[in-house]
């Protein structure tokens, strides 16, 4: 290791033998690097099955446009609007459909007795063209009444059921007084938004949720002709229609609002972000620690290097190059140890946390950023080594 | 002035400022001789050290003339003293020497501060001065495993291996014992003399003070007797 920085460096790797030689707190310092890693992945983690629950719903989807209600913040909000609006749109160039969308949430308790939620959505089985090619063909099934598709994922299931729904045995349950029967299922994965999902017809929906009614949807789903741009279409159905209370943009961007509004506005979001900037805090702290001790416990040893001659340059090399050494070996540990813990959170909580290879870059080079800020604050104790004391 | 590579003129120091301001030395005025072993004697706070320290270009010279090495030191760019410093062996009271660093690692920051070099040829130099200094079996020890004595020789094997104009040394042999401190002194002064190299060192040894070329006595910051051998 020393040869092969030694060759790298051009110079003897003095940040790596000096960090090394005191084992105890080489140990401490790339623990501590870990740690703040660990917090951030479990973060990062959370955070992106946060966002990956809150688009789910989008990928059983099919349309171009959505048309919803000021009210609801993100899909899957209360508020509705007027079916009217769907004739209006359908009057608009460049729309070739539209379609309603109901959604609400349904409790559901167990055959041992826990609660569930089933975020449960409404649609017009007559028009599969609205939902992605794995679900369109199961929706002429949902005509029957009383029936649905359940979530393969959903939290709290028997494995049985889902295994049996997969054969092709019916599921029947009770919930809010009403019998529904789950014939199939589709693979959409709850995660924070509810314990599960469902698809029915908008006839069973409005049977299972009494208090709502036909001519008010949460939303209105548009597709547009192809060869012409969805904003081009957005802009002309802000012009066509009356513009109280609706909010008018492309799949694409409620999705992209739906993930700002829940990173930002939402406590969890906000409480995740938070636990980030915590993680990096630690590991800031630590390093810097460590850094400005080391510092401080070399300073005859600097200052007698300044006496013969070194510059300033050379300090700084040092400080780095401990710096670096810390996130590298650091963040090892803390990468596998997160993956290790990644997967314990999936098969405890079936949410989706993944590590992906952008995160991991990111968090390195985060890593790398912010030792080396701790080293560069680390270099303002280097100004005490004065070589005219050493005499 | 003389081709000296050490003179001072008229060279004064004031420590403080204000009503603390107190002068350390008054109107030094030297030439020392390519080559030769200069001693600085004098009772403790006489003002050998500031002397010392003002011709190793560790302190800025502000009233008077200091040239070492034909750069005169009074206004100079701090670059200038840093140059001036790789010419320069210093060898201090305590061994400085890098915990962390084996006696061949410490030796080699020595010549590595003059930048990049063949690893290999570093390596060989130091090992040479360390053989020389009597420690060929003490190359790859860490200085935690050294006495005394065998750390401060490292220490001049440092100063010596880049082949310096000038040694300055500040009671180099004060933390050792007799025997070993004597051994030190012996070694710098012979291969100071094998190589030309003009050295200037306090020391209260007599044993030292025969070897000797000068001694230069101070009181009270002023020069009050410089006799040559
Ligand atoms: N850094 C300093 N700040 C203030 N006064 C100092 C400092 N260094 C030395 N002095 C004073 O200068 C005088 C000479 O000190 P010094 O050169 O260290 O003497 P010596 O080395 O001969 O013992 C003493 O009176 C000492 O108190
Ligand atoms: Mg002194």
């Amino acid at each position: 290791m020393s040869r092969l920085l030694t060759l790298l460096f051009g110079r003897l790797p003095i940040g790596w033998l000096q960090l090394t030689h005191s084992r105890g707190r080489f140990f401490a310092a790339v623990a501590g690097v870990a740690f703040a890693n660990l917090l951030v992945f479990m973060q990062l983690g959370i955070m992106g099955a946060l966002n990956g629950s809150t688009v789910a719903p989008y990928a059983m989807l099919n349309a171009d446009i959505i048309l919803s209600s000021e009210d609801g913040n993100t899909l899957t909000d209360d508020g509705h609007i007027a079916r009217a609006r769907m004739y209006q749109a359908l009057g608009v160039a460049g729309v070739i459909d539209a379609t309603p969308l109901f959604v609400g949430n349904l409790p559901f308790t167990l055959e041992d007795g826990s609660a569930v939620s089933l975020l449960s959505f409404g649609v017009d089985v007559t028009k599969p063209q609205f939902s992605t090619p794995a679900i369109a063909p199961k929706l002429g099934q949902l005509t029957l009444e009383s029936t649905a598709l359940l979530d393969e994922g959903t939290r709290g299931m028997p494995a049985e059921v889902i295994d049996d729904l997969m054969d092709g045995v019916r599921f029947e349950f009770e919930t809010g007084g009403n019998t529904l029967t789950a014939i199939g299922t589709m693979e959409v994965g709850g995660g924070f938004l509810a314990d599960g999902m469902m698809i029915m017809s908008d006839q069973t929906f409005l049977r299972v949720f009494p208090s709502r009614t036909s001519g008010a949807p949460n939303h209105i789903l548009v597709r547009t002709a192809d060869g012409v741009a969805v904003e081009t279409v957005v802009a002309r159905l802000k012009d066509a229609l009356p513009s109280g209370n609706l909010r008018i943009q492309s799949m694409e961007a409620s999705a992209a609002n739906d993930l700002a509004y829940m990173a930002t506005e939402r406590p969890t979001g906000i409480i995740f972000g938070f636990g980030v900037f915590m993680g990096i805090l630690v590991g800031l702290v630590i390093v810097y620690q460590v850094l400005s001790t080391d510092v401080a416990d070399h300073l005859r040893e600097y200052a007698t290097f300044k006496a013969m001659g070194y510059g300033q340059p050379f300090f700084l090399g040092i400080v780095f190059e401990e710096a670096i050494v810390l996130a590298v070996f650091g963040f090892i540990p803390g990468f596998f140890v997160s993956m290790g813990l990644y997967a314990g959170l999936v098969s405890v909580t079936g949410l989706p946390v993944e590590m992906d290879a952008s995160r991991a870059i990111l968090v390195f080079l985060g890593t790398l950023a912010a030792c080396s800020l701790s080293g560069a604050i680390a270099t303002r104790r280097l100004a005490n080594a004065d070589p005219a004391e050493l005499f | 002035m003389s081709d000296a590579p050490i003179t001072t003129r008229n060279l004064d120091h004031f420590f403080g400022t204000g009503d603390a301001r107190k002068q350390a030395i008054f109107d030094i005025n030297l030439d020392i001789a390519r080559g030769s072993l200069t001693i600085l004697m004098g009772p403790s706070g006489s003002g050998k050290t500031t002397l010392l320290t003002l011709i190793g270009c560790l302190r800025d010279v502000k009233d008077g003339q200091v040239r070492v090495l034909g750069h005169e030191l009074n206004g100079a760019s701090e670059a200038v003293l840093v140059g001036l410093r790789r010419r320069l062996g210093f060898i201090f009271q305590a061994h400085n020497l890098h915990e962390s660093l084996t006696a061949t690692q410490n030796v080699t920051m020595g010549l590595q501060v003059h930048g990049r070099g063949d690893a290999v040829k570093q390596r060989k130099a130091a090992h040479h001065v360390l053989d020389l200094l009597g420690l060929a079996d003490r190359r790859d020890y860490l200085p935690g495993n050294l006495s005394g004595g065998q750390k401060q020789r490292v220490a001049v094997a440092r100063a010596l291996v880049s082949n310096p104009e000038i040694i300055l040394a500040d009671e180099p042999t004060a933390a050792l014992d007799k025997e070993s401190g004597h051994t030190v002194v012996q070694m710098l002064k012979s291969l100071g003399k094998a190589r030309g190299i003009t050295t200037v060192m306090v020391t209260h040894d007599p044993r030292i003070l025969e070897m000797a070329d000068r001694i230069i006595t101070l009181e009270d910051g002023r020069i009050i007797s410089d006799e040559l051998k």
